[in-house]
């Protein structure tokens, strides 16, 4: 392990999407942003829907959308638990954008039918990936 | 003519040839898809380990924190059990044996409760729809149950559970031992009894918790049951496959049995019957030879 590298590892239910080292971390905590670097103390934290960064081992940096959960820091090991994580550059942005829309016009809608809160889950998943995949939306 | 009797033979080989070839391409699609149930049961374990690990840390560290989810309830009215099978059948024993351990379960509890089913798979709703109903049913989850599947079942139970109209929920499914051995299981899940500490030598770690560690065991609470139910819907999943490997490989073989046993009774009724021919002829030709005489 390189002097100032420690393990970034995103696990999903379904798989383990990312494992390898990286130089800085910057995870969505409920809280605000939480930045972790090698040898930060031990650490709990629940995590909100939002865009997870990270530096590399060249020091690039990278993106991911996650749906809320939490993160573990331990022995200069971060591991993140959320139900659903993507890639930036694997999302599709076309389909995030249509989910932001769907979910738009359905928070706009006053119909007693539609769970407001679950539209607005869904508005910040959208959001999140479309952040994660570099697209700038302010000006969507 | 005898021929008749080994013409009827032939026909019934080659229907039997007909199954058994379908019964071995089942086999072997089973096993295929057995492998891809089992990498993702592999797959879905460092969520699931971790998950336990932490939560059964934070409930040793916040052991006071109420939740409804965690609350025992002093009267039981109504328990829930959400009996997990497949969508089809030819897989032996496996739907029934799950679906009796579900009823076994229900007729075994003493205390006078109502019981709720909800039903996962084709074979356990049309088996409780026609014995009195089932609460909810979720259906047609495919060859690969995804986690957005279980989170569903959870966020279903939660609500009744949370609304009190289940005051406990059961899991029924079949756990995977092996592709010979599938084991019904019960195990509870609502209330939840969090994990109990591993004793280890891990040594003793002092955690910063964030925002602290009342609130993230609140938000992993409903995590840990998706994460239970997607681990009992794999397992289920890689039963039923097995169930249906090993089934499908006694049909196989039983189909090979009886070809072989037609096939010896039509070589039995194709010597007979020119044995006959022969003792025909051979008799016409004493005959003829005596009335040349």
């Amino acid at each position: 392990m390189a002097e100032n590298t420690f393990m970034l590892e995103i696990v999903t239910p379904e798989q383990i999407l990312f494992r390898d080292e990286v130089q800085f971390v910057v995870a969505p905590a409920v809280e605000g942003e939480l930045g972790i670097l090698r040898n930060h103390a031990p650490l709990v934290a629940a995590l909100k829907i939002g865009v997870l960064r990270y530096k590399d081992a060249q020091g690039q940096e990278k993106k991911i959308a996650m749906s809320g959960g939490f993160m573990e820091v331990v022995d200069n090991t971060v591991r993140v638990l959320a139900e659903t994580a993507e890639h930036g550059h694997e999302i599709n942005v076309l389909r995030a954008k249509a989910a932001a829309e769907r979910a738009r016009q359905r928070l706009m809608q006053r119909d007693e039918n539609i769970n407001h809160t679950r539209a607005q889950l869904a508005m910040q998943r959208a959001l999140a990936r479309l952040k994660a995949a570099g697209v700038n939306i302010d000006e969507l | 003519m005898a021929g008749a009797g080994v013409r009827e033979y032939k026909r019934r080989i080659r229907s039997v040839k007909n199954m058994q070839q379908i019964t071995k391409a089942m086999k072997m699609v089973a096993a295929a898809k057995l492998r891809r149930a089992q990498e993702r049961a592999e797959a879905s374990r460092p969520y699931t380990d971790t998950l336990q690990g932490t939560l059964a840390r934070l409930a040793a560290v916040a052991y006071d924190v109420r939740h409804p989810l965690l609350e025992s309830r002093e009267e039981i009215r109504k328990v829930g059990y959400i009996v997990i099978t497949g969508d089809r059948g030819l897989c032996g024993a496996f739907n029934t044996n799950v679906i009796r351990a579900a009823i076994a379960a229900m007729d075994k509890d003493e205390r006078n409760v109502q019981n709720g089913v909800i039903a996962v798979g084709r074979k356990a709703r049309d088996f409780f729809k026609k014995r009195g109903g089932v609460d909810a049913e979720f259906v047609n989850l495919g060859d690969n149950p995804s986690y957005a599947d279980a989170r569903e079942i959870g966020r279903y139970i939660m609500n009744a559970y949370e609304n009190e109209e289940l005051d406990e929920v059961y899991l029924v499914y079949g756990r995977f031992i092996n592709v010979l051995r599938q084991v019904p299981t019960i195990d509870k899940i609502l209330p939840i009894e969090p994990p109990p500490q591993e004793e280890t030598e891990e040594k003793y770690v002092d955690y910063i918790y964030e925002p602290s560690a009342e609130d993230i065991l609140l938000t992993l609470l409903p995590r840990y049951i998706g994460s239970q139910i997607y681990h009992a819907l794999l397992e289920s999943k890689a039963s039923e496959l097995g169930a249906r490997m090993t089934a499908m490989n006694n049909a196989t073989e039983n189909a090979g049995e009886i070809i072989d046993t037609l096939t010896l009774e039509m070589n039995k009724v194709r010597q007979a019957s020119i044995t006959d021919e022969i003792l025909d002829i051979v008799g016409g030709a004493e005959a003829l030879k005596k009335g040349g005489k």
